[in-house]
């Protein structure tokens, strides 16, 4: 089912949390809401709920209006950063609720509380209270929940925010593979761009209340249309009006046209990846990332001279759209 | 500096377990002591007469009435000082203290001026005849009154540590207001609750001020179990006094135990 936010403006006191925002999420999709805290990301996903009432504009789910449909008749499923587990019932319990409610026959919903404590793989741990369970079983506890009412659409704030590293990695791949089964509409907010990228079909950047740029992950990284989607989404330099990507720069022993001289202040390896960072002649701190085997081909030393130029760069000048500029095509 | 760690470690701990005995332990065992002195058999007919059966029946009832009351009231008021935003929510704050600011005869009084015969609605519950000093219903009043905040500072802490996630799930999840807070919000105070209804209790069962005044203190009738003991205590019955003072304890303390052992049970 289709989510569209017309014109959405919310403020609470002084603090404009939304400021005329405008999102067509399509049927199916899984949609990442991504943006620094206080970008109006979480307050977006809980006015689609009905959690929070708009200002004013519209939010309409599947072709109806629901501005001023109440939460509970909406048909979303919300799943919260901290799992908002109901304490004081089981694991079974807590996945029945939303039917329980809805008065369903007893047989018909122990057979898809059954269903769906195998679907997040929380076999065994019915007769659980939440506080017996890890954040990340929780957290699967709490989409088994919001999925058994059958929701139009799934939004989750921060899912994985309150996990850790290793679990939230693992719960990444779980819902994206969960949404090609179940293929509910989903949004999904989150600050973590690397999350989006991973996870999301498509991104909704935000930035102090308004939308920067939508768009599939790939599409954001190589064609950012403004300054703050190309420093939020992925790593970059800055130079005054030009952009370059860390893995755009090229390092040479020798002087050459466009190089600039620079020293290596530090070299940092991740594995795979390594880092090399430069001080510049004017005094500039630029990075450059490279593989491995790039770099022990360079055969780098700290406090070595190298010559840095940019393979390509993303300009944005006031009063103009941006443009790349490829610099040097690499041999 | 061992040796002065546990002298200080020591020291605070028996100065502690000191300062109780001195204030609380030594005066209750007196009560328990001089109440048994003649034997159990007087202690039990000292408090078996006719007077002092009904005045522990009506503390009970009185007691009783006023718990629910206060509870459904706490409860409510609770969510509204920390779910809702309104103005002059602040004063409602401060106003719900007010019961421990005021001494229990003030409250006895001020039910005085504006239920008797000249008061504001005295004049108009006589007229349709209804008695609320010297009766019951005066007699309730006083006892809400004064123990009208227990249940609210018990529970407003316990909804602020909850917060409202599960609330606005249970929403989502289709829950109207009512649903939300009978299988939410209400399992997850009660024992908020519980200890806000077993201070009420405590309360309630040993007011002795503002019932005193209010009631008439009519032997038989709208005596209480506390203006009970005061009024055999003045007539040198000291054995039913104590005896009397005893039992309104013991039954404070079977309400703290019996929400302990229904806490315990649940937690196993």
């Amino acid at each position: 089912m289709s989510i569209i936010v017309e014109q959405a403006r919310k403020q609470f006191g002084d603090f404009v949390a939304l400021d005329g925002v405008s999102i067509e999420v399509p049927d199916g999709s899984l949609t990442a809401l991504l943006g620094p805290s206080g970008s109006g990301k979480s307050t977006l996903l809980r006015v689609i709920a009905g959690l929070e009432k708009p200002d004013s504009g519209r939010v309409m789910i599947s072709g109806g209006d629901a501005t001023d449909v109440p939460a509970q008749k909406r048909g979303v499923g919300f799943v919260f950063q901290h799992y908002a587990a109901f304490k004081h019932m089981t694991v079974r319990n807590n996945i029945a609720f939303g039917l329980s409610i809805r008065k369903r026959p007893k047989k018909e919903i122990a057979e898809r509380v059954d269903e769906l404590i195998s679907l997040v793989h929380l076999d065994g741990f019915g007769e659980r209270y939440p506080s017996q369970l890890s954040g990340g079983q929780r957290q699967r506890m709490a989409l088994a929940r919001a999925l058994a009412v059958e929701p139009k659409v799934l939004l989750l704030d921060e899912p994985f925010g309150a996990l850790d590293a290793n679990v939230r990695k693992e719960l990444r791949l779980w819902l994206r593979r969960l949404h090609d089964d179940v293929h509910v509409t989903t949004i999904f907010v989150t600050h973590d761009q690397e999350e989006a990228m991973e996870v999301a079909g498509q991104i909704v950047v935000m930035n102090e209340g308004h939308v920067e740029q939508t768009g599939e992950p790939n599409d954001l990284y190589e064609h950012p249309q403004t300054e703050f989607v190309m420093s939020f989404i992925g790593p970059v330099n800055q130079r005054g009006a030009v952009f370059i990507r860390p893995h755009d720069l090229e390092l040479l022993h020798v002087p050459a046209p466009e190089a600039e001289e620079a020293m290596v202040e530090r070299i940092v390896n991740l594995g795979f990846e390594t880092r090399v960072e430069l001080l510049m002649a004017n005094g500039e701190q630029l990075w450059a990332q490279m593989t491995r085997d790039e770099a022990d081909l360079l055969e780098l030393t700290d406090g070595q001279i190298v010559y840095v130029r940019p393979r390509r760069a993303k300009v944005f000048e006031p009063n103009g759209d941006p443009r790349t500029e490829e610099i040097a095509s690499a041999a | 500096m061992a040796a002065r760690d546990r002298l200080g470690k020591y020291g605070l701990r028996y100065f502690a377990l000191g300062y109780l005995t001195m204030l609380l332990l030594i005066p209750v065992g007196m009560i328990s002591y001089r109440a048994f002195e003649h034997g159990f058999s007087a202690a039990w007919s000292s408090v078996t007469t006719p007077d002092a059966l009904h005045a522990f029946l009506l503390t009970i009832e009185i007691a009783a009435i006023a718990v629910v009351a206060n509870t459904i009231f706490g409860v409510g008021c609770a969510l509204l000082l920390v779910r809702s935003n309104f103005r002059g929510k602040a004063l409602l704050n401060a106003i719900i203290d007010l019961p421990f600011a005021i001494s229990p005869v003030v409250v006895g009084l001020a039910l005085l001026l504006l239920y008797g015969r000249t008061g504001w609605f005295g004049s108009m519950f006589l007229d349709n005849g209804v008695q609320i000093l010297f009766a019951m219903p005066g007699m309730v009043l006083a006892t809400i009154f004064i123990s009208l905040p227990f249940v609210v500072r018990e529970v407003v802490p316990v909804l602020h540590e909850i917060g409202d996630e599960q609330e606005q799930a249970a929403q989502t999840l289709g829950a109207n207001w009512w649903q939300t807070f009978w299988r939410i919000t209400l399992p997850a105070i009660r024992w908020g609750v519980g200890y806000g209804v077993v201070l009420t209790t405590a309360r309630a069962l040993g007011e002795f001020g503002a019932v005193a005044v209010v009631s008439g203190r009519i032997s038989g009738q709208t005596e209480t179990a506390p203006l009970w003991v005061w009024r055999e205590f003045g007539q040198f019955n000291t054995t039913g006094a104590y005896t009397a003072s005893l039992v309104l304890a013991l039954i404070a303390i079977a309400t703290l135990l019996a929400m302990n052992s229904f806490k315990r049970k649940e937690a196993s």
